[in-house]
């Protein structure tokens, strides 16, 4: 090797007129597998063949079997043993297959490269001009071009006939009117919570508590999870002083206990990881905080808008109620929130 | 037309009576001379389309099981089932069938782990095979157009996986869900109507389910088969690309004939394919809904992510600051959302959500005719680049990668907080700041890898392998003896085009577009190398001054610094 | 005398009645007076240089009055306490203290004034009954899953800080930490999730953590981020390396 230090396709030149391009040296020679040259390695591949299909069968087997031996018993334990026997039974069934039929075609197959030569995608021009002209042929004697009444009123007609089809979809939904603005909370509206609807007292939430709550009534409601979805509320108390004035919300906290939307002002994700200590809520999907001594204003993340808050107090009961829906629409911008 | 009664039967099943009946009425025998001896070429990269077809046919297997006791109904039921933990609760019925399925039907947590396992396979297998496609070049024409339809179904898995996770109606999916109706809301003066339309009402309403349901059945599937249809009918008519090598041309095929190796080895593949993925289904847990519990708008799970493959668009959504301040400042400064004239413009939704992905698929679909635009490379190509031979456009790939991989993980920053023990919000910076700096960085590092293997290809060519043995002259000098390439070797090696940037005629006048295109053309091609001609070999080989001898170690040393004869002057 | 004897008889029947029918309070049995003198020396000895001479708090740590023995009990008791090192949040850690010397100290921290007790057995043991199971269940996806995960498996808060995993935590610590609010926990008191809902919360998360997740291997329990990595780097590893084999030569 190391004496033809130039390939054969340039020693041919002789050395004086070599080409500017190496050449295409060709399909290699085809190198033979031992189960070509050797019966005995092409019996043994036979066998492995074999094998692994009887594997496969195997596999067939235990799915068949287990499905019988291991029925479901209301235990977590029986699902467990039923998955995963019936799962090796029919994994091995159907990867021993295809391992068998793959090492077969390796092995046992003729495997010499073959060249095939590649066909011109493109029509020829004599298929082009003759299409074109079978195409402006049938143009001129459908008369479309000609006959510009048709053509206008087939335009007309064309343009209508997908307004029904897009208008059979106008009960889809209906119209937001202000929906999104409106939620069960009102004037007296006891605090509950959530999920089973208990009054809230007062001197109930102490300081470091954190309440989920929903409005009375909810479940009663025509659509529980609709409501909820703008209803949520987190029950918050701090110390006096930690949260910063506000003159606009005098009152609308009870003693350091303060009401915030759970409806995250990004995207609508429950806003309900409550840092006691930093008085920071998190909302788990995006990490937009909001830091309840400032009124829930946005310290970090995508969101922009601060939660909005509800303003409570206490009814004769002593149990937590609200003095009026929220101020703004809860939950995720729309363009119409204004 | 005609019956001709005189067939001759042969003595092999083939040419018997059945088989002549078929052939007389749809006439067979033509499609099989014609087709099953066409020839496809072989590599280990070309099954990555494949991996994603036979995940596809295990979807639709699995899918039709479960649809068999599946209900896609949100009306509510009390769920009096194995599940204890759950017993006596209220749930939709999507949720309480799924979790019949999973804990009261032999073999259906297995049928519902494939399924899901094979979806996470399907999109992932899509993902692979694109990238290959790319980097190869193989999208150039004729196969535009096929890359278009390649790329229209990678939007259609993406769809069945979206639409798919969410029928069990668990915890989980219903906050992707959520998401998802908060980003429509976002849209300017249409969301609210389009959250009503599609959800039937507010959210989460009571056939949002069922909707998802048939999309996912039927629409989907429909359009990804009719899809694929057309997809795979061009890659027959087109005929399969393949790498250089060889003997391999850009006006033939070299490999091995659909009957029988290919039907065996791909058809096996089928079979591996789906071995493998019962097998993970059978150890592995994936999707435990029932810990989810049913959905519910109140609570949520820490560690909310959707599926791998929408983590771009829930990344994107976490990168984008709802506020841009001061660096390390938080909150305060310009906000991302304006409210004027009454109504809201969340940009901070927009943007990431729903521009940011578009802007990603559109370079998707566009990116073939840019390139073509801009080399002017108007020629069929069947012959495979090996990335190394194009570095802008491998550059592209990586650095195109490496951003759609930043905003990916970035979905995933609360897992990685919790266990590497960072900080969520400074895992945000960092991941800001690889997004925006970690393309360009990526695209300049690759196309320098890209450019040192296309030298060390020429050093190859030109001065052969070295072998390890050393050899010492009368006059004391080592040098190591180098063997030379055979041909078929070098040919890979050498085979690539000179293509030359577009070049415009300077005694023309032109368009500020072509002067655009010139100069985008010339940066695209700018530093590349050329491949080794003969000429140069025989130079080579005689410079080393010891004819039918070893090249002399200094002589590759000087190829290697790059001095001296190896890149051809004037091809800055 | 009559009188006398009758208003005996009805004081002993009401007082009875009262001890019989009245909601017991959760708490473990008191401590004696020995308990607390050497819990104070404990306390002198361990955690006053950053608690106080007084456990009145220091610039280095908080006050401990009226935290309560049911604090000490889950700080000391899961070695979160004494703080090793100044970091965001103090870990769990392998506990320095016996049970004995455990109770001392919570029994000298609960003399400084009055606080959350140390549970008692029988609210903080697990039970088997598939109703409470399912109320634990519902519970704790209410107030816990967002920042521990549905099944209990941990999850980021902001700044480096972390909601631990608690599938291996005792009822008795699980209960302390509902009821005095460690660290940035917030505190869910008796009036928030009575003492038997806690017992539903401690029995849901021993059951589901019990038993190997019926489909296989559970990744974690963290969902869809493991899931999208195993299937890459393992799955799609698995493909290509068949792919790889198929598509060689046979020797």
């Amino acid at each position: 090797m190391k004496d033809q230090h130039v390939g054969t396709d340039v020693a041919a030149q002789g050395g004086g007129d070599l080409p500017d391009r190496f050449a295409n040296p060709g399909v290699p020679a085809h190198r033979f597998r031992t189960t070509d040259t050797d019966q005995r390695a092409a019996k043994r591949a036979e066998r492995q063949v074999a094998a692994l299909f009887a594997l496969s069968a195997a596999g067939s087997l235990l799915f068949i079997v287990s499905y019988f031996a291991f029925p479901l018993d209301e235990t977590f334990a029986s699902v467990e043993r039923s998955t995963w026997t019936l799962g090796l039974g029919l994994g091995l069934a159907i990867l021993a297959l295809g391992l068998g039929v793959v090492h077969w075609g390796r092995t046992l197959m003729p495997d010499h490269e073959q060249v095939e030569e590649r066909h011109d995608i493109r029509g020829t021009d004599e298929d082009r001009a003759a299409a074109a002209a079978i195409l402006q042929d049938g143009f001129e004697e459908s008369g479309i071009g000609r006959r510009s009444l048709i053509r206008n009123s087939l335009i007309g007609a064309g343009a209508l006939l997908p307004v029904p089809a897009v208008l059979a979809l106008g009960d889809l939904g209906p119209r937001p009117g202000d929906a999104l603005s409106t939620t069960l909370w009102a004037e007296g509206v006891r605090l509950t919570r959530d999920p089973d609807e208990q009054p809230i007292r007062a001197e109930d939430v102490t300081i470091g508590s954190v309440f989920h709550v929903i409005p009375e009534g909810l479940n009663e409601s025509d659509h529980p999870l609709e409501e909820k979805a703008k209803a949520a509320v987190l029950l918050i108390r701090l110390e006096p002083g930690e949260v910063e004035d506000d003159p606009e919300r005098d009152g609308w906290d009870v003693d350091g206990i303060y009401a915030y939307s759970k409806i995250c002002t990004h995207v609508g994700c429950p806003v309900a990881l409550y840092e006691q200590r930093t008085h920071h809520l998190l909302c788990p999907c995006h990490q937009s905080t909001f830091d309840v001594t400032q009124h829930c204003r946005v310290i970090f993340g995508p969101a922009v808008r601060p939660l909005p808050q509800l303003p409570i107090t206490v009814d004769e009961e002593g149990y937590l109620v609200a003095s009026s829906g929220f101020p703004e629409a809860p939950g995720p911008s729309f363009w119409e929130r204004g | 037309m005609t019956t001709s009664t005189t067939t001759p039967t042969s003595n092999s099943i083939f040419g018997g009576k059945a088989v002549n009946y078929v052939d007389d009425r749809v006439g067979t025998s033509k499609i099989v001379r014609s087709f099953a001896r066409k020839i496809f070429p072989d590599h280990w990269s070309f099954m990555l389309g494949e991996m994603a077809l036979y995940t596809f046919v295990i979807l639709l297997i699995t899918g039709t099981f479960l649809t068999l006791w599946y209900q896609p109904s949100m009306a509510l039921t009390t769920y009096e089932g194995s599940y204890a933990p759950l017993f006596g609760q209220q749930m939709s019925h999507a949720y309480s069938s799924t979790l019949d399925i999973s804990f009261d039907i032999r073999g259906g947590l297995l049928m519902r782990q494939v399924h899901h396992w094979a979806a996470l396979l399907f999109v992932a297998a899509i993902v692979a095979h694109m990238a290959r496609v790319f980097i190869t070049g193989a999208f150039r024409k004729p196969r535009e157009m096929n890359w278009v339809f390649g790329a229209v179904l990678a939007i259609l898995a993406l769809a069945a996986g979206f639409t798919g996770y969410s029928l069990p109606d668990d915890l989980l999916s219903g906050n992707g869900l959520r998401i998802i109706q908060g980003v429509l809301l976002a849209i300017p003066v249409v969301g609210s109507y389009l959250s009503f339309f599609l959800f039937g009402g507010e959210f989460p309403g009571e056939v949002i389910i069922p909707r998802l349901f048939i999309a996912h059945v039927l629409l989907i599937p429909a359009a990804l088969l009719a899809t694929i249809a057309v997809h795979l009918a061009l890659v027959v008519l087109h005929k399969h690309t393949q790498f250089p090598g060889a003997g391999r041309t850009n006006t033939n095929v070299v490999g091995y004939p659909v009957y029988p190796v290919y039907a065996a080895k791909a058809g096996g593949f089928f079979f591996v394919v789906f071995g493998i993925v019962v097998l993970i289904s059978a150890f592995v847990t994936i999707n435990p809904i029932w810990n989810y519990g049913p959905y519910d708008p109140s609570p949520i799970s820490a560690g909310t992510q959707p599926d791998w493959y929408i983590w771009f668009v829930d990344g994107a959504l976490r990168l984008w600051p709802g506020w841009i301040g001061v660096p390390g400042m938080d909150g305060g400064g310009i906000p991302t959302e304006f409210t004027f004239l009454g109504v809201t413009l969340s940009l901070n939704i927009i943007l990431p959500g729903m521009v940011l992905p578009g802007l990603m698929i559109g370079a998707l679909f566009a990116y073939p005719f840019v390139e073509q635009w801009v080399t002017g490379d108007t020629r069929e190509h069947h012959i495979l680049d090996r990335p190394r031979n194009a570095p802008t456009r491998t550059g592209f790939g990586v650095a195109a990668l490496v951003f759609y991989l930043t905003i990916s993980l970035a979905a995933t920053n609360d897992i990685i907080a919790t266990h590497f023990d960072l900080s969520i919000n400074d895992l945000t910076y960092v991941f800001r700041t690889t997004a925006i700096f970690g393309p360009p960085l990526a695209f300049w590092i690759t196309k320098r890898v890209c450019m040192g293997l296309q030298r060390r290809d020429r050093d190859l060519a030109l001065h052969g392998r070295e072998s390890g043995r050393i050899v010492r002259t009368a006059d004391g000098e080592y040098f190591e003896v180098h063997e030379p390439l055979a041909p078929a070797e070098r040919w890979a090696l050498v085979q690539q085009e000179e293509i030359r940037p577009l070049e415009l005629d300077p005694s023309v006048k032109h368009s500020p577009v072509e002067k655009v295109r010139a100069r985008l053309s010339s940066w695209f091609f700018e530093d590349r190398i050329t491949p080794v001609t003969p000429h140069e070999l025989e130079a080579a080989h005689h410079e080393g001054g010891q004819e039918g001898e070893a090249i002399s170690d200094h002589e590759s040393r000087s190829a290697i610094t790059g001095s001296g004869t190896q890149e051809p002057a004037g091809q800055q | 005398m009559a009188t006398v004897v009758i208003m005996l008889i009805a004081l002993v029947v009401v007082g009875g009645a009262y001890s019989a029918l009245a909601p017991s309070r959760a708490e473990a049995s008191t401590t004696s007076a020995e308990d607390v003198t050497a819990g104070r020396d404990l306390f002198l000895a361990n955690c006053s240089n950053c608690h106080g001479l007084q456990a009145e708090g220091t610039q280095n740590g908080p006050t401990l009055i009226g935290v309560g023995a049911a604090s000490v009990d889950f700080q000391v008791g899961t070695g979160r306490m004494p703080l090793q090192a100044n970091s965001v949040q103090a870990p769990q850690r392998t506990v320095d203290y016996s049970e004995e010397e455990i109770s001392q100290m919570a029994a000298y921290v609960a003399s400084l004034a009055p606080g959350p007790a140390i549970p008692a057995e029988e609210y903080t043991s697990t039970v088997d009954d598939p109703e409470r199971i399912s109320k634990g269940n519902e519970l704790f996806r209410t107030n816990c899953a967002m920042c521990h995960n549905v099944v209990g498996a941990g999850g980021a808060l902001t700044r480096g800080k972390w909601a631990p995993e608690v599938q291996d935590t005792t009822g008795k610590h699980i209960y302390e930490a509902l009821l005095t609010g460690p660290s940035n926990m917030p505190v869910f008191n008796d009036a928030n999730i009575s003492p038997e809902e806690k017992q539903d919360i401690i029995s849901y998360l021993h059951n589901v953590n019990e038993n190997e997740s019926p489909g296989g291997v559970e990744l974690g329990s963290i969902g869809p981020v493991t899931e999208g990595a195993f299937a890459w780097i393992a799955g799609i590893t698995l493909l290509i390396a068949s792919a790889v084999w198929l598509t060689s030569r046979s020797s």
